[in-house]
């Protein structure tokens, strides 16, 4: 087993670790690894290096205040950390509100299950691997998607790509990354 | 599998959307459609969910960008710092409430449920109420008695059609409760509110309505569609 195959399932130990202790050493860990991964997501998205700072030090605190509302069965840390940081964005770069689903009925407050939590940490990492073996072309557009905040018509403005084209390698390679996690 | 609510949604979100949706690329006014979808769609939660993972692999997967020397130290002050009401979360505590005619995304747009919104005429007991929302594309709720037609319209960009009561029907199908309509350039559509219960829609488009029939085009600036 290499690092990438055990590390899901602990970053989800260490917001465990915050949730219940608010374990400092836990969250420097966390911080470790994710701070800068948002400082750059937020600057790839347009933010000059001063914001990117301060959103991505705003983004790691309500990590530590939310870890209670953290759902290891729905989503990885990486996924949820996601999340946080695209809110973020939406609402310092964007000046928007994000209007979000109603949440499920069974809330996050009901006692996670060892093994789903474990399965969908798994799916987690084999996505993680998936996305790493994309075709080069493929990943790159789908990393613009998420953090060019380009739209698919923007993107195909800036590669000379026909839309079309666009649409059909995103799609291909979403495909691709389901048929990986089967 | 925990299936909480059974649906009869035949019309879902596209790929498109649901991708831009996770990845916060849509203007305010689609979000809001799409977040009272999925609020009604387990179906569309389970491909947003998809959607929100790639989107995690992604960042796990990018370059680092180098923290300035003092942040954690700065972080832990803001965490200390931060006032207890901005400890608490709301959003994600949104809860279910099965006997609301809107979600709740919706409900907060609108300061309450169907009940409270606050309604304009738009001729022929047709009423509409625009939302408050981002410039760049505009929602707004329709109210269309049973039975009588939407004008006839064609669009410039997109536009988002979303059931919350009643019916509705087009050349595309049947439309109820939870279904959502994308329409977008080439389509010319004349909606019908079903019989039954009044229909009642959020709309939401990026250009603004081109009305062929029953609404003199010049009105348009007046009544803001």
């Amino acid at each position: 087993m290499n690092e990438r195959q055990t590390s899901d399932v602990r970053w989800v130990q260490l917001v465990e670790r915050v949730r219940s202790g608010r374990d400092q050493r836990a969250f420097a860990e966390l911080f470790g690894h994710f701070a800068p991964r948002v400082k750059a997501f937020l600057m790839k998205s347009g933010a000059d290096a001063s914001l990117a700072e301060e959103c991505a030090q705003e983004v790691m605190a309500t990590v530590w205040h939310k870890a209670h509302l953290f759902d290891p069965e729905r989503a990885s840390v990486a996924t949820w950390v996601f999340t946080i940081a695209r809110n973020r964005r939406i609402d310092a770069l964007r000046k928007q509100r994000r209007p979000e689903p109603e949440d499920l009925p069974w809330g996050p407050e009901h006692e996670p299950d060892q093994s789903e939590t474990i399965a969908l940490q798994q799916e987690s990492e084999q996505l993680g691997r998936a996305l790493a073996a994309l075709p080069d072309n493929q990943r790159m557009l789908i990393e613009r998607a998420y953090f060019g905040e380009l739209s698919h018509s923007e993107i195909a403005a800036e590669t000379g790509l026909p839309l079309g084209t666009i649409k059909s390698r995103i799609r291909l390679a979403l495909e691709r990354l389901r048929h990986e996690m089967k | 599998m925990k299936k909480t609510m059974t649906t009869t949604i035949k019309h879902h979100l596209t790929d498109d959307l649901l991708m831009a949706y996770a990845a916060g690329n849509l203007p305010e006014a689609f979000s809001l459609v799409v977040a009272t979808h999925v609020s009604l769609c387990d179906e569309c939660r389970a491909r947003l969910m998809e959607y929100e993972a790639v989107g995690g692999a992604v960042l796990d997967d990018a370059p680092e960008c180098a923290m300035a020397e003092d942040s954690f130290a700065a972080t832990m002050r803001l965490i200390d710092g931060m006032p207890a009401d901005e400890r608490i979360e709301t959003s994600a505590m949104v809860r279910h409430d099965g006997n609301a005619v809107f979600p709740q995304p919706l409900r907060d747009y609108v300061g309450g449920d169907a009940e409270a919104v606050r309604w304009k005429s738009l001729g022929g007991r047709i009423r509409q109420a625009v939302l408050p929302t981002s410039k760049e594309a505009s929602v707004r709720l329709l109210y269309i008695p049973a039975g009588m037609a939407m004008p006839d319209h064609g669009h410039k960009g997109m536009e988002l059609t979303m059931v919350l009561q009643g019916a509705f029907e087009d050349d595309e199908g049947l439309y109820a409760r939870g279904d959502v309509e994308v329409a977008n350039e080439e389509m010319e559509h004349t909606p019908v509110a079903a019989p039954g219960p009044d229909c009642i829609c959020l709309v939401a488009t990026d250009a603004p309505l081109k009305f062929s029939g029953l609404l003199p085009r010049i009105a348009q600036p007046f009544i803001g569609i």
